[in-house]
């Protein structure tokens, strides 16, 4: 056998991950995903009217997006106030959406996107635009694909996919990647650390074969989640004719 | 943004010159304006240079003060970037706290900065845990004509190979100001950032204000003297995978050109 | 023949729904060769064109459907109606002042007051404006007693069915009035709480089942099983 991870995974080895749609009740569209340690929560409101008004494009929507960490959601508590890296993350989600979206659809209004990490443990911004693109799907706002997201990184000398808190923390390079399912397109690309030219090959091609597998898993979920009937009614009838 | 809105001729034309390999200004695709950089403006910071690429305009200062280290890393100097978009560089830019985009050229150079480790931040701990050197990179954009990830980052690596620390001794935890004409900061490493933009099919370097808002996406890759990647942000727009490897390939072939300007 | 129903595939953003010589009708777009879904819907075909009936998003208004708004603000000349779309709608005063508004001699709130429900016909409406109701025709104006809720405009026709089958069941079994408006407000007006809260129910059980086939099978087996057994508990 080859290279274990601290968490016995092979370095090619996504976390476990569960998805559920539709999980907040006010929300246009919701979608909740957990990977490994990592949980997040995302709400898609709109299309809806823009406020402040003069914020508004006559060419189309515009996309609001806050990425944001709850205060327990860190081993020391985070300041509640939106920090540095929340701002830039917020920025670089909305991109790793937008070339999903049609914007010009629906003229004068904003598409609001609200991701709060509920527990942190790595690849936060990865799990969010995932979650975000399952919410705008569960909207019904029309999309060129979805949008799945995985970093890869370089832990201890090795290239390794899906990193945790402890790899992401320990880690001599982090890159997170986002990919269009339609296109094959890459809609998120950062790099944080130090990689050779082969290593970040590498290291692109393994984020990327993460991303795939975690679309199968998108699928999945939406697949089960229409193909349901309403639970809650379904039980009720049930109880109906079992009395 | 209204003020900034591009005519749709030259955004048409911007794109169907790309797609020839021709760019508006005439330049070649892989090809830079006109770099200029300044050392030493600023007599009061340890450090300063103000970069120009055509008419993009940047000025960096750095200063070394001490400060506290931070909890993960209690035995290293402290690198702390921050970017001003001042309102007198472009109609577009407002007073105020820095907005997203400020935050996110900031956090981009830095990361080039940390990540190559050009600063060897070991040596300037002063007292482990209590008291390091921190050493502020302040950049202020003076003129705004595109290409802010690339002006930025060729400013602050350039200013800190302007900056010149007192001499000092560290006793007992504490630094002791000596006497002595003050010597330069040792850096290891020289990291430059290329943004590439992405438009009809073609893929170029360095664009203007007005090809940033017309291509389909820009790239930016920070890269150190080995050609090692210590930094990446996609901005808008998406890419294949074949072209973020040709952007490397281009990244590589026009950092040398850059890190050459710095001599 | 199979039915056109069973034919239609669910099928969500990005799916690949057609190759070949077809054209991207609504919520579908082409790549190359390509027709892919952009929202969750049933895939469908008619000719060459290839389109997706969504069972997610909000109702985007059109010039001649009845919708059902919710009055949110009053102005000097005009009403502003929430009607569940990415645009506020606007009611204005003279459209409902039939003799000529008069600012001095009429009152707005005496008409409709906030949270009113008002059944209307969207009378203008384009890419620069927002939506403009009138409330003159026969049937339109204030819903005042009844019960309201809400369905996704998607499923609309499924809860119409074909030629009114399913809401003319909904109705003979419940003996509910039902007006659906296009923007997916509901108003159900019944003899009794329970058969206006049944229609409810049912609306929701539609919600969630639209895109499941068998659905008026279903639905009459629930109605009926309901029915039974509230007729059972008046005994």
């Amino acid at each position: 056998m080859g290279y274990r991870r601290i968490d016995g995974r092979a370095p090619d080895e996504l976390r476990p991950i569960k998805m559920a749609l539709g999980v907040l009740d006010k929300a246009d569209g919701s979608a909740y995903v957990e990977q490994g340690g990592t949980k997040v929560l995302v709400a898609v409101y709109g299309p809806r009217e823009v406020h402040p008004r003069h914020l508004a494009s006559p060419e189309g929507s515009i996309i609001r997006c806050r990425y944001h960490m709850a205060p327990f959601s860190t081993q020391e508590r985070k300041n509640p106030a939106p920090s540095r890296r929340e701002i830039e993350l917020s920025k670089v989600i909305r991109q790793a959406l937008t070339p999903a979206m049609f914007l010009e659809l629906y003229p004068r209004t904003t598409i609001d996107i609200f991701a709060e990490v509920l527990q942190a443990d790595g690849g936060t911004r990865c799990a969010c635009v995932t979650a975000c693109s399952l919410a705008l799907a569960d909207a019904g706002i029309p999309l060129k694909g979805l949008v799945a997201s995985c970093a890869a990184g370089k832990y201890q000398d090795q290239i390794m996919l899906d990193l945790n808190d402890v790899e992401d923390k320990g880690c001599q390079a982090d890159l997170p990647v986002a990919w269009l399912s339609t296109t094959g397109e890459i809609t998120l690309l950062q790099l944080n650390g130090l990689l050779t030219e082969d290593e970040f090959r590498e290291a692109l091609s393994l984020a990327l074969k993460g991303c795939r597998q975690i679309y199968e898993i998108q699928r999945e979920t939406l697949m089960n989640y229409y193909m349901a009937p309403a639970k809650e009614l379904v039980s009720e009838v049930g109880q109906e004719g079992s009395k | 943004m209204s003020i900034n809105v591009i005519p749709q001729i030259t955004r048409e034309r911007i794109l169907e010159l790309a797609g020839k390999g021709r760019r508006i200004d005439g330049r070649f695709l892989y090809q830079y304006r006109p770099i200029r950089i300044e050392r030493g403006l600023i007599k009061k910071a340890d450090g300063s240079a103000q970069v120009s690429i055509g008419s993009t305009k940047v000025l960096v200062g750095v200063k070394i003060e001490t400060g506290e280290p931070f909890p993960d890393t209690p035995d290293q100097g402290v690198l702390m970037v921050n970017a001003e978009l001042v309102p007198l560089a472009s109609p577009v830019f407002e007073p105020g706290p820095p907005n997203e985009d400020a935050l996110e050229l900031a956090r981009v150079v830095d990361r080039g900065l940390r990540e190559s480790k050009c600063l060897r931040f070991e040596d300037l701990c002063i007292n482990p845990g209590r008291k390091v050197f921190v050493v502020f990179v302040d950049i202020y954009v003076l003129d705004y004509d595109g290409n802010l990830f690339d002006a930025s980052a060729l400013a602050s690596i350039a200013a800190l190979m302007d900056t010149k620390m007192k001499p000092h001794r560290i006793e007992a935890g504490e630094v002791l100001w000596l006497e002595g004409e003050p010597s330069p900061l040792n850096l290891q490493h020289y990291p430059v950032s290329i943004t590439i933009a992405k438009a009809g099919g073609a893929l170029f370097v360095d664009p203007s204000l007005e090809e940033e808002q017309s291509v389909d996406a820009l790239l930016t890759i920070t890269m150190d003297e080995q050609n090692r990647l210590c930094a990446i942000q996609k901005g808008p727009g998406s890419f294949t995978s074949e072209e973020v490897f040709k952007s490397v390939q281009i990244a590589k072939e026009v950092s040398n050109y850059l890190r050459e300007s710095l001599k | 023949m199979a039915t056109q129903q069973e034919e239609r595939k669910l099928v969500f953003p990005g799916d690949l729904i057609a190759e070949g010589d077809y054209f991207a009708g609504e919520n579908t777009f082409k790549r190359e060769n390509r027709i892919y879904a952009t929202r969750i819907g049933l895939a469908s075909k008619d000719g060459r064109r290839i389109f997706v009936i969504a069972l997610r998003g909000t109702y985007e208004p059109k010039v001649g459907d009845t919708v059902i708004g919710k009055v949110i603000d009053i102005g000097f000349t005009n009403w502003t109606l929430d009607i569940l779309s990415p645009y506020i709608a606007i009611l204005n005063a003279s459209d409902v002042f039939r003799r000529g508004f008069d600012p001095h001699r009429d009152s707005l709130s005496d008409v409709f007051g906030i949270g009113d429900i008002v059944l209307a016909e969207v009378a203008q409406f384009d890419r620069t404006r927002d939506p403009l109701l009138t409330v003159r025709g026969p049937g339109l104006g204030k819903l005042t007693k009844g019960r309201l809720e809400r369905i996704t405009p998607a499923k609309i026709p499924r809860l119409i069915g074909k030629k009114g089958s399913m809401i003319t069941l909904l109705k003979n079994e419940t003996g509910c009035q039902i007006t659906i408006g296009k923007n997916g407000y509901v108003h159900i007006l019944g003899k009794s709480r329970e058969a206006e809260e049944l229609v409810s129910l049912a609306i929701r059980k539609i919600e969630a089942e639209a895109h499941i086939p068998g659905l008026t099978n279903r639905m009459t087996e629930f109605l009926r099983a309901r029915m039974k057994g509230s007729e059972d508990k008046e005994r």
